[in-house]
């Protein structure tokens, strides 16, 4: 009976076996995802009695915890509540985490790996655990111009800026209207904390939705720039013949697609510049049909397209959709069909043509540092290329397009004094009942970027007819662009 | 085999006492014992427990006591099993103290276990005592094999008795006697281990004919299948009418397994693997409370109301990481039964991946010790009771640890020697002192025996 015991005993240290294994998986590896889960009392009670390090904007908290006299001894408190809520978040004993309060949550909240050293002496001298500061990359001026240019337009403005850095992908910039305040939900009356979390969730306009990264819209006629790459790319010339006039006849169909206004972008045949400038739709449906749908769909990917851009926030993949017939392929040339694009995305078109074609990762950590205010890491992120979008020669080309857009065409309101704007507005219609999204994207200076932005508002409190990018977005573009520049 | 000629050497075995080895052994697993005791005082209130010496001292008495004990009555038994107990008995009641400390904190009218639990200590240490003066030698259980499968049948049945079982939880394992609670499944457990290898070293030889060979294996006699659907009927049973999926499949397990040790046929093993995939398979198409469990086992998130309990041990465990929050560190109290069942994610949650391992290694060596006696044993029974005990042990710790850390679906069971539960401590505490006994009588040296040479006749010799 010997050699069944043996094997018993192997069977045995199977079952063993499977036991260290699978604790050692969920203490070790799956850990960290059930601590961060929302409905993790262990985790949450821990986390809201410690002293949570603040989020910092140009060396100012926005977000901090102050000593709150109640059993949870800390109060999160946001300062410019609104202004910053699509970057900060909100952290909340009940509700958690969101945006950079949940992804630099293990350095906020002191648990993450670097800072081992300090937990180890907080250990030993009997210290509570604090948590390391996040210096966000907003710049306060920027950030605060773009949401005032949004609150001044009449209504209940739905729309949203984001600013970037050109050269590095740091984000000076994202603001969403309406907006909510975090206070509400990080206070410690769970009572009133539940009351305000059900009222915002449920507001109309999504006030806790980032409109600038986390959600895509049809891009309409800034999504020309895509195309206008594509072209100059596959041997086209600023100076590149193409066809104008009124109407095109979409492949297919004997739908005729039209020019805003009836207009007939002046002439039979034009300029690609002078498509872009009066960013003719006759023009830019039969470039797409004539590069074909993969030339801008790849285009369009290596802009950033297709692929999650940002995980510091939550963000929507923008989508250029694929196996396109001719006539889905005419229409996505002008920004409609299936096309959808997040602000953020668009922000970064123009800031890959403003940085010589490079496009660079978007990232809104500036630093991050202990509670003993030593750095942790690099001293600011090393700037990543996403992708090479188009040649620098390719880019000089568009951004001198871009300029006579904005000094002779849509884009005029965009104009800064003494300053050489590059920019592209856009009117995309979404559906016949709802009014159109206005955009524009642009950067500045043109010789030198410093900054690049991204402006949409998704409905505002003006007639449909009066619904343009160059005239609503155009100024908050000018406006943002002016305080970075101006700093 | 049967004839009785007692092999000179199963194997290069060398006979020592280890008494020495064992008390040095307990006294570490004391020092763990009572050290977890005070840190449970240091984490929850800042000091070591006002009671630590006549605690510690009470510990430590009843650790020598059953050193005495194995010194008097079976001197030569196996030193690592005795600590190992004692250190996991000496943890389980400290962590029963601190869920303690807790609930009263939130709920100062809740029920104290920890004290109970000592009572039951104590009680189980008289018991197994009691058992290793009584079994003087674990051979003559052997004469009452039919007795003991008869009691074994009877404590199972127990709690179907109107007015005598209660229902807890839904499962009906329960007896409520004069005040007292009690689950007559845990001693059911040593009878019918005690039966179970009493009945196959009588019927082994019939039960390894072969019958039909199919895909490489030798498939039994259909005739001889009769035993093992009885014991699936009964493992069924108690599935659908006591609700209790821990000791249905812990008993069918045990049977199936002594059933190839004692045959040496790997077939029972894949027939009892059929037949207990068509019982889980008909148990999770008939019963609610089975879908229950396995629902709750692969999509716990999926509803966090019904499952909370095992979302709380998940959280228990990923909080104390590593290293554990320390004793009285964590929140073990809030998942439900964090003193019985769910235990070890509480130990997992204070003590860490670290202590946890820890413990499941110190199971791991009371199974390796137990087998490793099975394997010197030298009569058949005492091997297949031996190898009952330590699986019936493997088998427990391994379903009840792997359903309170979502290994396998969650099933009722207790886990040895830390789980609050006189019945099951009681039982296990038993069940070492007859591991034990046969293990003393494995590792005593051999009686000198005038050795059969070929051409001399066969000699039968008693061994009582």
């Amino acid at each position: 009976m010997n050699k069944p015991i043996r094997t018993l005993a192997i069977g045995c240290l199977v079952l063993f076996g499977l036991l260290l294994l699978n604790i050692n998986y969920i203490q070790v590896f799956k850990a960290g995802e059930l601590n961060a889960r929302s409905d993790n009392h262990r985790a949450r009670e821990a986390e809201c009695s410690r002293k949570r390090g603040p989020i910092l904007v140009d060396g100012q908290p926005v977000a901090r915890s102050k000593a709150s006299h109640d059993s949870l001894k800390y109060l999160r408190t946001y300062s410019h509540p609104e202004l910053y809520a699509p970057v900060t978040g909100f952290f909340s004993c009940i509700y958690g985490t969101t945006a950079v309060e949940r992804s630099e949550n293990s350095i906020l909240s002191g648990s993450d790996s670097s800072l081992f050293v300090s937990r180890i002496i907080d250990l030993f001298s009997d210290n509570q655990p604090v948590g390391g500061s996040v210096l966000l990359t907003i710049n306060p001026a920027a950030q605060k111009a773009a949401y005032d240019g949004l609150k001044a337009l009449p209504g209940r403005t739905r729309g949203a800026v984001v600013a970037l850095d050109p050269k590095t992908g740091a984000i000076l910039a994202t603001v969403t209207t309406p907006s909510y305040n975090p206070n509400l939900i990080a206070t410690h009356d769970a009572n009133a904390a539940i009351k305000s979390y059900k009222q915002l969730s449920t507001s109309p306009g999504d006030v806790m939705l980032n409109r600038g990264t986390q959600q895509d819209y049809p891009p309409g006629s800034t999504f020309k720039l895509v195309v206008a790459a594509a072209a100059l790319s596959n041997n086209y010339q600023p100076d590149s013949k193409v066809r104008g006039g009124t109407g095109i006849r979409l492949p297919g169909s004997n739908h005729i697609l039209h020019n805003e206004n009836g207009y007939d972008c002046g002439g039979n045949s034009i300029t690609l510049t002078q498509a872009l400038v009066v960013s003719c739709n006759v023009s830019f449906a039969d470039l797409g049909l004539k590069l074909g749908a993969t030339t801008i769909q790849d285009q369009a990917e290596k802009f950033g397209f297709n692929e999650n851009l940002l995980d510091q926030l939550p963000s929507a993949i923008s989508k250029f959709p694929t196996k396109l017939d001719p006539a889905e392929t005419a229409l996505s040339s002008i920004g409609q069909y299936d096309v959808k694009a997040s602000p953020l995305q668009m922000a970064m078109v123009a800031a890959g043509i403003a940085n010589g074609g490079a496009v660079m990762k978007p990232y809104v950590v500036q630093q991050l540092r202990s509670p003993d205010l030593a750095i942790i890491g690099d001293a600011s992120p090393q700037p990543q290329v996403l992708h090479q979008a188009v040649s620098a020669s390719v880019a000089s080309e568009l951004t001198q397009m871009m300029v006579d857009v904005v000094q002779s065409g849509t884009g005029s309101q965009a104009q800064i004094p003494g300053i050489s704007v590059a920019g592209k507005t856009g009117t995309a219609n979404s559906s016949k009942t709802k009014s159109p999204y206005a955009w524009m994207v642009a950067f500045a200076p043109a010789d030198n970027p410093q900054v690049s932005v991204a402006v949409l508002i998704e409905r505002t409190g003006v007639s449909r007819s009066d619904i343009t990018g160059g005239g609503l977005a155009g100024p908050i573009a000018a406006a943002v662009m002016k305080a970075v520049i101006n700093r | 085999m049967s004839t009785g000629v007692a092999p000179r050497r199963v194997s290069n075995f060398v006979p020592r006492k280890r008494r020495g080895a064992e008390l040095f052994l307990l006294v570490i697993a004391l020092v763990v014992g009572v050290s977890a005791y005070a840190l449970v005082g240091l984490g929850t209130e800042g000091k070591v427990p006002a009671d630590i010496v006549e605690y510690g001292g009470g510990l430590v008495a009843l650790g020598i006591i059953c050193h005495i004990a194995v010194r008097i009555r079976a001197p030569y038994a196996d030193p690592i099993i005795l600590p190992s107990v004692m250190a996991l008995n000496g943890i389980g009641l400290a962590m029963i103290r601190r869920i303690d400390i807790a609930r009263v904190a939130s709920d100062s009218s809740a029920h104290v276990y920890a004290t109970q639990q000592l009572l039951w200590t104590v009680l189980s240490v008289i018991c197994f005592v009691g058992t290793l003066i009584v079994v003087r030698d674990h051979r003559r259980l052997q004469a009452f094999t039919y007795t003991f499968g008869f009691a074994g049948i009877v404590l199972l049945l127990l709690p179907l008795t109107p007015g005598l079982g209660v229902d807890i939880n839904g499962a009906r394992i329960w007896i409520r006697f004069a005040g007292l609670s009690f689950q007559p499944g845990e001693i059911a457990k040593i009878c019918l281990a005690i039966f179970f290898a009493g009945y196959l070293v009588m019927k082994r030889d019939a039960l390894a004919l072969a019958g039909r060979r199919f895909l490489g294996v030798d498939l039994p006699r259909g005739r001889d299948l009769g035993p093992i659907v009885l014991m699936w009927l009964v493992s069924l049973g108690i599935l659908v009418f006591q609700r209790d999926l821990g000791s249905s499949l812990l008993f069918f397990g045990l049977f199936v397994v002594l059933l190839y040790v004692a045959t040496e046929r790997s077939s029972w093993l894949v027939v009892g693997a059929l037949l207990f995939a068509a019982g889980t398979y008909a148990g999770y198409k008939a019963f609610a409370h089975v879908q229950e469990r396995f629902d709750g086992w692969l999509h716990p998130f999926s509803n966090p109301d019904q499952y909370y309990q095992i979302i709380q041990g998940q959280y228990g465990l990923a909080w104390g990481g590593i290293l554990g929050r320390g004793l009285g560190g964590g929140s073990p109290q809030i998942t439900p039964y964090s003193w019985t069942d769910f235990i070890g994610t509480s130990l997992g949650e204070e003590l860490g991946l670290t202590g946890l391992m820890a413990i499941i290694l110190i199971y791991g060596l009371i199974v390796e010790r137990g087998l490793r006696t099975a394997l010197v044993c030298r009569d058949p029974f005492g091997k297949l009771l031996a190898v009952g005990l330590s699986v019936a042990m493997a088998l427990q710790v391994f379903v009840v640890l792997g359903g309170v850390t979502k290994l396998i679906p969650l099933t009722g069971l207790t886990t040895p020697f830390l789980s609050y539960g006189g019945s099951s401590l009681i039982a296990n505490w038993t069940m070492m002192a007859l591991l034990l006994r046969i293990s003393d009588h494995a590792r005593r040296p051999v009686p000198e025996l005038h050795l059969p040479s070929a051409n001399e006749q066969t000699q039968v010799v008693r061994m009582r």
